[in-house]
């Protein structure tokens, strides 16, 4: 014959913590599954919209207006300091090896082929992602959303598919702004603060790029632009909880597109880089 | 605008796959539909059809539901059980891209008018049009006539911004009205308005009834108003709005009555003000 075990305050106090934990990482992951599985759904609808009318040229254009000429110049700045910067360190490490002439190398094979993609991706998700999740979830709270469908509007064919087509092709030019006065900037402190020669840097950065390292610069932010404007508008798109909600969704939006695009970044970069070699 | 909305011709309908019902049928007919959103249900076993011509006013106290209600009608929301049918479609199981073109032929005015805050008045109250791809000069007509009908022609230019929350319901009040709709959905017009406003938003709405006898459902907590619209008709002589005689309500304005996801009540003024129901004398009360 069993007899029932009684358990002491303790030991039960233990059983109720652990069964909470548990529950609490059980609904985060159903959580996450969920918000992973809406976010292929919202992204696979986007793209899909490209290739079915109505499409909505005048918005394509106007967000490229407004995300490519409008970041111009915070990539700019961020592409030539970023440049000067790299050129500082490496002169000061390279001439411990008499090696000071490889500086234009170092710059332009590390701005292209990695700084200039992250780092683009990283100040135009700061603008940009953050720009579409807040204006489509003030937008969500205030019904002008809804107000879009009971018109016989697609909010996802008008104001999520322009975006990302427009980010996906002006994050490809502006990737090319920022390698270009990254470059600049790396000459500017070679020549005017390490007092170096100057067509030297020049054509040591040129010569040491070979085409694999521009796919690899090219190829990366395509997917940057992707995940900001898809991030971006999918934060947007199911905010809730008014203004205090818009504020979340605009959090959310920058903080987990910053963090995917230097996450994607990583595996490219070994997809690429294995490609190549 | 054309005061003859019945004679517009519809369109290619994208829906003629779908059965429409046989015979005369409701514009909207909900039959035990239900909803819930993460929690018990917010309405229960809905019925209730609204006829052509029809005026129903949707009461109720705040948080009852009546919003919800009305975003089912146009399919902005999917009912957990039960079936819709708008324009004799069901509309329960239609994909979003047909009920895009359904939607169409139904006006909407929002809360707060939920105009597009990038757009100015203009292109708020032609959007429909501007997706439709009518040329500009038309749009410019039937902008301004929109807006002569809410007595608003001065704000063809603005942007929302610039406008008092009334004059928003009035803007938005023509956007819905430009498309010349076949129902007319108002979610609490006169909400966080002032009695000057609302009145004159009611008056509109009374005026929109009689003249192009669109059928609408109208959602609001504010008895005075629903009162008002039926115990008054549009004099277009006179160009405002008069009471009935003393006595008389306007037959085609009925009541519906929500209480915590149930409907409690349908019927006329009459039989509003005479019920037994414990909760609709104190709602009355």
């Amino acid at each position: 014959m069993r007899y029932p075990v009684q358990e002491s305050a303790p030991t039960r106090f233990r059983h109720t913590a652990n069964t909470m934990a548990i529950d609490g990482i059980d609904r985060a992951a159903k959580k996450l599954v969920l918000t992973v599985q809406d976010y292929s759904l919202f992204a696979h609808h986007a793209v899909m919209n490209l290739f079915r009318p109505p499409r909505y040229w005048p918005e394509f254009l106007i967000q490229s207006d407004i995300i490519g000429v409008g970041s111009t110049s915070i990539v700019l700045l961020s592409g030539f300091f970023t440049g000067g910067v790299l050129a500082l360190q490496s002169a000061s490490t390279l001439s411990a090896f008499g090696a000071t002439a490889m500086t234009g190398r170092f710059v332009s094979l590390t701005m292209i082929r990695e700084l200039g993609p992250v780092l683009t991706g990283v100040m135009v998700s700061g603008r940009n992602a953050s720009s579409m999740a807040s204006e489509l979830g003030s937008m969500v709270v205030t019904e002008q959303i809804d107000a879009m469908r009971a018109l016989g509007v697609d909010p996802m064919r008008k104001l999520v598919t322009p975006r990302l087509f427009a980010c996906i092709s002006m994050l490809f030019f502006l990737t090319i702004v920022a390698d270009a006065f990254g470059i600049l900037g790396g000459g500017f402190v070679t020549i005017f603060m390490n007092h170096q020669d100057g067509p030297q840097y020049f054509s040591s950065a040129w010569e040491a790029l070979r085409y694999p390292d521009i796919v690899q610069g090219l190829v990366k932010p395509l997917f940057s632009g992707f995940i900001i404007a898809s991030i971006g508008c999918f934060y947007g798109m199911r905010t809730s909880g008014g203004t205090e909600g818009v504020g979340r969704a605009t959090i959310q939006a920058v903080v987990t597109a910053s963090v995917l695009i230097i996450f994607v970044d990583f595996f490219l970069t070994q997809i690429l880089l294995s490609l190549f070699s | 605008m054309n005061e003859n909305p019945a004679s517009a011709e519809p369109g290619p309908s994208p829906l003629a796959d779908a059965t429409p019902l046989a015979g005369p049928t409701p514009v909207v007919a909900f039959r035990n539909v239900s909803i819930a959103f993460d929690g018990p249900p917010v309405l229960e076993d809905i019925s209730f059809s609204l006829g052509p011509g029809e005026t129903r006013i949707l009461l109720g106290p705040a948080g009852v539901g009546k919003s919800v209600l009305l975003k089912l009608t146009n399919g902005l929301l999917r009912p957990d059980e039960g079936s819709i049918m708008l324009f004799g479609h069901e509309i329960s199981p239609m994909p979003e891209e047909q009920l895009f073109a359904l939607r169409t032929r139904a006006g909407m005015v929002f809360q707060e008018g939920a105009l597009f805050d990038s757009l100015s008045v203009r292109d708020n109250v032609a959007f429909q049009l501007i997706q439709e791809g009518v040329p500009d000069d038309e749009i410019d007509l039937r902008v301004r006539d929109a807006l002569r009908f809410v007595e608003l022609e001065e704000t063809f230019a603005l942007f929302p911004a610039s406008l008092s929350g009334g004059m928003r319901r009035r803007v938005a009040i023509a956007r819905a009205l430009i498309h010349q709709p076949e129902l007319l959905l108002y979610d609490s017009p006169t909400g966080g308005l002032d009695p000057v406003t609302s009145t004159t938003i009611i008056e509109l709405i009374v005026k929109e009834r009689d003249v192009f006898k669109t059928p609408s459902l109208l959602v609001t907590h504010r008895l005075q108003d629903a009162f008002t619209l039926c115990t008054h008709r549009f004099d277009s002589e006179q160009g405002r709005m008069v009471p009935l005689p003393k006595g008389h309500t306007d037959p085609n304005t009925t009541f519906l009555m929500l209480e915590e996801g149930h409907l409690i009540f349908d019927g006329s003024l009459h039989e509003l003000l005479h019920t037994e129901n414990k909760f609709v004398r104190e709602f009355l009360e």
